[in-house]
């Protein structure tokens, strides 16, 4: 059958052309296309990583940032109360010290007016003193007109002072 | 709305070139009714007979010529150079020369005999010689043309990626089909079948893949730069089995030798008689002897019946215009069916033959099983 026998004539121009496309798409053909899908798939699979390390980082980011603003807000209510205790305490303070003044202060006065009180009593003892010598001296001159009667004073005050010394 | 265009000017060329001849035998027929009686018809008709066989095989076969269509007495063909080194030196001569049975320069067309339809000449004795014959004939223009469309489709294709950065994304259309079916051969025939060290046949089997297919497809368009029955001839598929023979044998593995010369069977089978050796040395040239027979047989059989059914038109033209009206339909859409089967089979034969090809390597790649 003809149809069994292969032609040589067909058989050496099969060998050249099929020589011929192979040399040409195994040199610039399939290499390339095979290289450029290799190519693609590591970009890909690069550019998925880097997506996910960018969500990484965003993840990270965010909490660092929710760390930041959770320290702040601590940070603000403990130099609030720090500033609420600091001014309880000044307050107080402030009250104690002029509680103090006022205490130190109203014993200066008091020991102010003691001394002057004792002095005015004093004073008054003396004028008093004063006085009544004064006074006593006007008497005196009035009883001790006549000699008779400075006499009778005069016996009566030795006779005290004798009696005194007696008795001693 | 381009597949519509496409197909209404397949219609239009299809319509063309069969109508003359339809016309023709239709016009002798109504002749013959004139004057002849039925039992007559077959004994006086017979050079108006449609010969399928003649027309079926003269499809398959090879020729000096690209015969394109017959309208009315002209035949439109396309001659191709004869290259032939017969006893008297080389000759390189259109195929014009030789038509209707000339002789040109002592060389001339054989009809019937040994060498029916191939350039002879005749020796001293008389008789009938063939002589070296490289011509370009149907089907290596054919193989040319083929390749021409492959090699520039994948190299724009290659050309594409030097266009495109890769940060441009995949290609899309044509070059996107192309680019899945390089991938998915690669990745999942080759890569799979032979395993590891793959990269070193990928671009043989790859060009195989590719070249099977187009040649496939190519055969598949009806008129001029398809139509040659290309993968469908055996002297084709002796060269691709060939080259898968030896990419299998030269570079098989000692385990692989192993296997064919001292396979693991009882010693009764290998010692006295070596049977086992026998039978699997006989398989390292079956093997590619079926793929071979295979892709010939496939597709050869394929233009057959798409040829026959259409003759079925013609052959019916004798029996009236009813049953060849309805034969007509019937052939056209059994036509259809037929083109639609063989556009699967191009790419089913092109797979398994990749495919196979692929097993068989990698059945030469075995490592040694002490490894295990």
């Amino acid at each position: 059958m003809g149809l069994l026998t292969p032609e040589p004539g067909l058989i050496f121009w099969m060998i050249i052309i099929f020589g011929v496309v192979f040399f040409l798409l195994a040199k610039y053909g399939f290499p390339v296309i095979i290289q450029m899908v290799d190519d693609r798939k590591a970009y890909i699979d690069n550019s998925l990583k880097a997506a996910r390390e960018a969500n990484e980082k965003l993840a990270d980011i965010q909490a660092e940032s929710e760390r930041i603003l959770a320290k702040a807000q601590e940070e603000q209510s403990r130099i609030l109360s720090e500033a609420a205790a600091s001014r309880d305490r000044i307050i107080s303070e402030a009250r104690e010290r002029a509680r103090a003044e006022g205490d130190r202060m109203m014993a200066e006065i008091k020991k102010q007016v003691e001394t002057e009180k004792e002095c005015a009593i004093r004073d008054i003892r003396r004028q008093v003193a004063v006085l009544s010598v004064s006074v006593a001296e006007k008497v005196m001159r009035a009883k001790l007109a006549d000699d008779k009667a400075q006499t009778e004073l005069i016996d009566r005050l030795l006779d005290e002072m004798i009696e005194t010394s007696k008795k001693q | 709305m381009k597949k519509l265009r496409y197909i209404v000017t397949m219609l239009a060329l299809l319509i063309t070139g069969a109508f003359p001849m339809q016309a023709q035998t239709a016009d002798s027929t109504e002749v013959e009714k004139l004057d002849a009686v039925v039992a007559e018809e077959s004994a006086t008709d017979a050079t108006e007979d449609v010969d399928v066989n003649a027309l079926v095989f003269g499809h398959i076969g090879d020729a000096y010529e690209w015969h394109i269509a017959t309208i009315g007495d002209t035949s439109v063909r396309i001659p191709l150079p004869v290259i032939v080194k017969s006893s008297t030196g080389w000759h390189c001569f259109s195929s014009s020369r030789l038509e209707e049975g000339e002789t040109y320069e002592g060389l001339y067309i054989a009809e019937g005999g040994t060498y029916d339809g191939k350039i002879v000449e005749r020796n001293a004795a008389g008789e009938e010689v063939r002589p070296l014959d490289i011509s370009i004939t149907k089907n290596v223009l054919g193989l040319f043309i083929n390749s021409t469309v492959l090699v520039v489709i994948l190299l724009s294709c290659a050309r594409w990626y030097k266009k495109h950065p890769i940060e441009e994304g995949a290609p899309r259309g044509g070059v996107g089909m192309i680019e899945s079916l390089v991938v998915m051969i690669n990745k999942d025939v080759i890569k799979g079948c032979i395993g590891e060290d793959y990269k070193r046949y990928a671009p043989y089997l790859l060009t195989a893949f590719f070249f099977v297919l187009v040649n496939n497809l190519m055969g598949l368009i009806p008129i001029f730069p398809g139509g040659a029955n290309v993968t469908g001839n055996i002297a084709v598929t002796l060269v691709l089995a060939m080259i898968t023979f030896l990419f299998t044998n030269l570079f098989g593995t000692k385990a692989y030798w192993k296997d064919i010369f001292w396979p693991e069977v009882p010693t009764w089978l290998k010692v006295p008689i070596p049977m086992m050796p026998l039978i699997e040395f006989f398989g390292i040239f079956t093997k590619p002897f079926a793929l071979m027979i295979r892709l010939f047989a496939n597709i050869m059989a394929g233009h057959a019946a798409v040829l026959s059914l259409v003759a079925i038109i013609f052959i019916t033209v004798k029996v009236g215009p009813v049953i060849n009206g309805s034969m007509t339909v019937v052939a056209v859409a059994f036509g259809i069916f037929m083109d639609a089967l063989e556009l699967l089979v191009a790419f089913i034969q092109a797979y398994v033959f990749t495919m196979l090809s692929a097993v068989f390597i990698g059945l030469s790649r075995v490592k040694g099983h002490e490894a295990k």
